[in-house]
C-alpha cells in the first residue's frame, strides 16, 4: 500500500508541471500586448515598459519564463498581477468561498443523489425508479448555464426564496448555487447508486442474508448498501476536485467572489500570473482527490489491493 | 459487414456472456441466426421509447439547422425594427421579440447551425484523436502507452470549459465556429482515448486476435480488421452523449464572451443578451435556454438507449 501512494505521488509530478506548463504556454503566447493594455489611453514611457517587462520575465524565452516561475513557486511566491497584488493574496481570498460552494454542492449531490439511488435500485422497474430515471435525463440534459438562470428566475425572482447574488446571507446564499453546481454529478449520483444497488441485490450473499431470515431493513442497509456504495463513495470524492474547477459558470452568474469567478476575470483581463497560479493550484487539487479516491478504492474494496 | 468480422462480433458477445454469467452463451451457438453485437442492439434500441424521442428531437434540430427559413415561418432574423423591442411572445411572433426588436423565433432556430456543426466536428475530431491514439496505445502497451497516458492525464486535470477558455481567450485559433469546436475537442479527447485503449487492452488477448496473428495478419490488419470493430462501441455511446456536452459548452463559453461573437447567431449569445433583461423579459432567456436543453436532450437520449441496448448484461 505505501509502495502504491508513493508510486502514485511520484506520477502526479509529471502530471502538475505538464498541466501547469501547458495553461503558462497557452497564457504567455497571448499575441495581446498586456503592458500596453496596462497604460489604457495613455501610452506608458518606454523605460517604464522595459522596466514592467524585465520585472515580468517578459523578455525571456517562454521555457526560461517557466522555470523563473517554476523557481519563485517553489519558495511559495505566485507573482504579482499586473496592479502588484500577491496572487497568493487573491487565492487565499477568494478560496474560501468556492470551498464553501463546494461542500455546499457535495452535500446535496450526496445526500439526494443516495436516497433517490437507493430507492429506485430496492424497487426496479416501480414508479419512482422510473421517476428517477426520466428526471435523470433531464437533470443531465439541461446545461448548468441554464439551469442557473431557471434557478435564479424561479426561486430567487418569482418566489423570492434565496438569494440570487453575492455571499451576504452566509451559507444561505449558497444553497441555490450549490445545487444548480451539484445538479449534473447529483444525477450521476443517483444512477450509479441505483445500477450498484439493483446489481447487488441480486448477489448470492443477498440471498444467503435473506435466507437466514433476516429482516428487510436489516439487508439492504447492513449488507447491499455497504457493498454498493463503494463506487459512489470514490466517485464523490473525485467529484470535489472537479466541482472546485467547475465552478467558473455557476460563480459567474450567481455573483460570487470565488476562485472561479476570479480565474473568469483574470482570463479577460489577460492577468497571466493570477491564470497560471490559479488554474496550478485546480490542477493540483483535482489530482489530489483523484489520489485519495483511488487509496479509497483500495481499502473499502478488498478484491482491489495494490501491491 | 463480412462473415468474418460478424462471426468475430458473435464471438465476442459470447464471451461477454460468458464472463458476467448472466447470458447463456449456448443459447447463441445453438441458433441458426447470425446475431451480430449491432443488429441485437439495433433489436433492442427499435423497442426503446426514449430512443425514439430522442432520435425524433435529433432530426428535428438537424433539419432546424439545414432549413431555418421552414422553422422560422418565414422570418428573417436580421429583419429587426427597434419599435417592437424586447415584446412578448404573441400568436404571430411566437417567441417574441428581442432587444434589437428581431423575431426571435427566426434567431432562435437559425442559432441551430452553429450549435451543431460545433458539437458534430468537434464530436468528430474528439473521435478522430480518441481512437487512433487510444488504439496505439492500448494496442503498443510499453513505454509508447506509458507517454500517451501522462499526456492524456495532463490533458485530463484540466477542466474542459477552462481550458478552452484559456485556449480561446488567447486568440491563436480566432474566435469562428472551427476555432470553438478545435478547443472543444483539444480538452475533450482523453475519455475517448482512455475508453478505447482500455477496450483494445481487453479484447487484443482474445484467441481470434491470436489466430489473426498465427495466419501471418500484420499489425495493422489486426488492429484495423480485428480489434477495433469489437473496441469500437463503448466510445460511440460516449460520443454520442458527448455530442450534446459539446452543444452546451459551446454554448457556455459563447455566454462566458470566448466563443461565438456577433453577428455569428448563437444560443450563446442569445443567453447572455436575455439574461440582462431577465426582470422584463424573461422570455429572451427562456426560449433559446428551451431549444438548447432539447438539443441536449436529443442526443443524451439516444446515447443512454444506445448504452443500454450495447450492454449484454441488460439482455434477457
Amino acid at each position: 500500500m505505501g509502495r502504491y501512494v508513493a508510486r502514485r505521488l511520484l506520477l502526479t509530478i509529471p502530471v502538475l508541471l505538464g498541466a501547469s506548463f501547458l495553461i503558462f504556454a497557452m497564457v504567455y503566447a497571448l499575441p495581446g500586448d498586456p503592458i500596453r493594455a496596462l497604460g489604457g489611453d495613455r501610452p506608458l514611457a518606454p523605460a517604464v515598459v522595459a522596466q514592467l517587462k524585465q520585472e515580468f520575465n517578459l523578455n525571456d524565452p517562454l521555457g526560461i519564463q517557466y522555470l523563473k516561475y517554476l523557481g519563485d513557486m517553489a519558495q511559495g511566491d505566485l507573482g504579482t498581477d499586473f496592479r502588484g497584488r500577491p496572487v497568493l493574496d487573491t487565492i487565499s481570498q477568494r478560496l474560501p468561498i468556492t470551498i464553501k460552494l463546494t461542500v455546499v454542492a457535495i452535500a446535496i449531490e450526496a445526500v439526494i443523489g443516495i436516497a433517490a439511488g437507493v430507492l429506485a435500485g430496492i424497487r426496479r422497474n416501480s414508479f419512482f425508479d422510473n421517476v428517477v430515471l426520466v428526471s435523470t435525463t433531464l437533470v443531465v440534459s439541461i446545461p448548468i448555464l441554464v439551469l442557473a438562470f431557471i434557478a435564479q428566475f424561479v426561486f430567487g425572482l418569482r418566489l423570492g426564496l434565496f438569494p440570487i447574488s453575492g455571499v451576504q446571507e452566509g451559507w444561505y446564499s449558497f444553497l441555490l448555487p450549490g445545487f444548480v453546481l451539484a445538479s449534473g454529478s447529483l444525477a450521476y449520483v443517483a444512477r450509479l447508486t441505483r445500477t450498484s444497488v439493483a446489481e447487488n441485490m441480486r448477489a448470492d450473499y443477498v440471498r444467503t442474508a435473506r435466507a437466514k431470515g433476516l429482516p428487510n431493513r436489516t439487508v439492504v442497509i447492513r449488507h447491499t448498501l455497504r457493498n454498493s456504495l463503494i463506487p459512489v463513495v470514490t466517485f464523490v470524492g473525485a467529484d470535489i476536485g472537479t466541482l472546485l474547477g467547475g465552478a467558473i459558470v455557476t460563480e459567474s452568474v450567481f455573483n460570487l467572489p470565488g476562485i472561479g469567478r476570479a480565474i473568469f476575470d483574470a482570463v479577460r483581463a489577460q492577468e497571466g500570473a493570477v491564470v497560471v497560479g490559479i488554474v496550478t493550484l485546480m490542477v493540483f487539487f483535482f489530482i489530489f482527490f483523484n489520489l485519495v479516491v483511488d487509496v479509497l478504492y483500495a481499502v473499502l474494496d478488498p478484491r482491489i489491493r495494490y501491491e | 459487414m463480412s462473415d468474418q468480422q460478424q462471426a468475430d462480433l458473435r464471438k465476442d458477445e459470447v464471451e461477454a456472456g460468458t464472463t458476467t454469467g448472466l447470458a447463456s452463451p449456448s443459447v447463441d451457438v445453438t441458433s441458426d441466426r447470425q446475431n451480430s453485437l449491432w443488429s441485437d442492439a439495433w433489436k433492442q434500441l427499435r423497442r426503446n421509447v426514449l430512443f425514439w424521442i430522442g432520435a425524433v428531437l435529433g432530426l428535428l434540430f438537424l433539419l432546424m439547422a439545414l432549413f431555418p427559413k421552414v422553422f422560422s415561418r418565414g422570418a428573417d432574423p436580421r429583419d429587426c425594427s427597434l419599435s417592437r423591442s424586447g415584446q412578448a411572445p404573441s400568436s404571430e411572433h411566437w417567441f417574441g421579440f428581442d432587444q434589437q426588436g428581431c423575431d426571435y423565433m427566426a434567431n432562435v432556430v437559425h442559432g441551430a447551425r452553429n450549435s451543431l456543426i460545433i458539437g458534430l466536428l468537434a464530436v468528430v475530431v474528439i473521435l478522430l484523436l480518441g481512437v487512433v491514439v487510444g488504439a496505439i496505445s492500448g494496442f503498443f502497451g510499453g513505454w509508447v502507452d506509458s507517454l500517451l497516458s501522462r499526456v492524456a492525464d495532463i490533458f485530463y486535470a484540466l477542466p474542459l470549459i477552462l481550458g478552452a477558455l484559456v485556449v480561446l481567450r488567447s486568440g491563436f485559433l480566432g474566435r469562428g465556429v472551427v476555432a470553438v469546436a478545435i478547443a472543444l475537442a483539444a480538452f475533450g479527447w482523453m475519455t475517448a482515448m482512455r475508453l478505447v485503449r482500455s477496450q483494445v487492452i481487453a479484447v487484443k488477448s482474445s484467441d481470434y486476435v491470436a489466430a489473426a496473428r498465427a495466419m501471418g495478419a500484420s499489425n495493422g490488419r489486426i488492429l484495423l480488421r480485428h480489434i477495433l470493430p469489437n473496441a469500437i462501441a463503448p466510445v460511440l455511446v460516449y460520443a454520442t452523449i458527448t455530442i450534446g456536452v459539446l452543444i452546451a459548452a459551446e454554448a457556455t463559453l459563447t455566454f462566458l464572451g470566448v466563443g461565438l461573437q456577433r453577428p455569428a447567431i448563437s444560443w450563446g449569445l442569445q443567453i447572455d443578451a436575455g439574461q440582462r433583461l431577465l426582470r422584463v423579459a424573461p422570455h429572451l432567456v427562456f426560449f433559446p435556454s428551451l431549444i438548447l436543453t432539447m438539443t441536449v436532450m436529443a442526443f443524451v437520449m439516444m446515447g443512454d438507449a444506445l448504452r443500454d441496448a450495447l450492454d449484454p448484461r441488460q439482455r434477457s
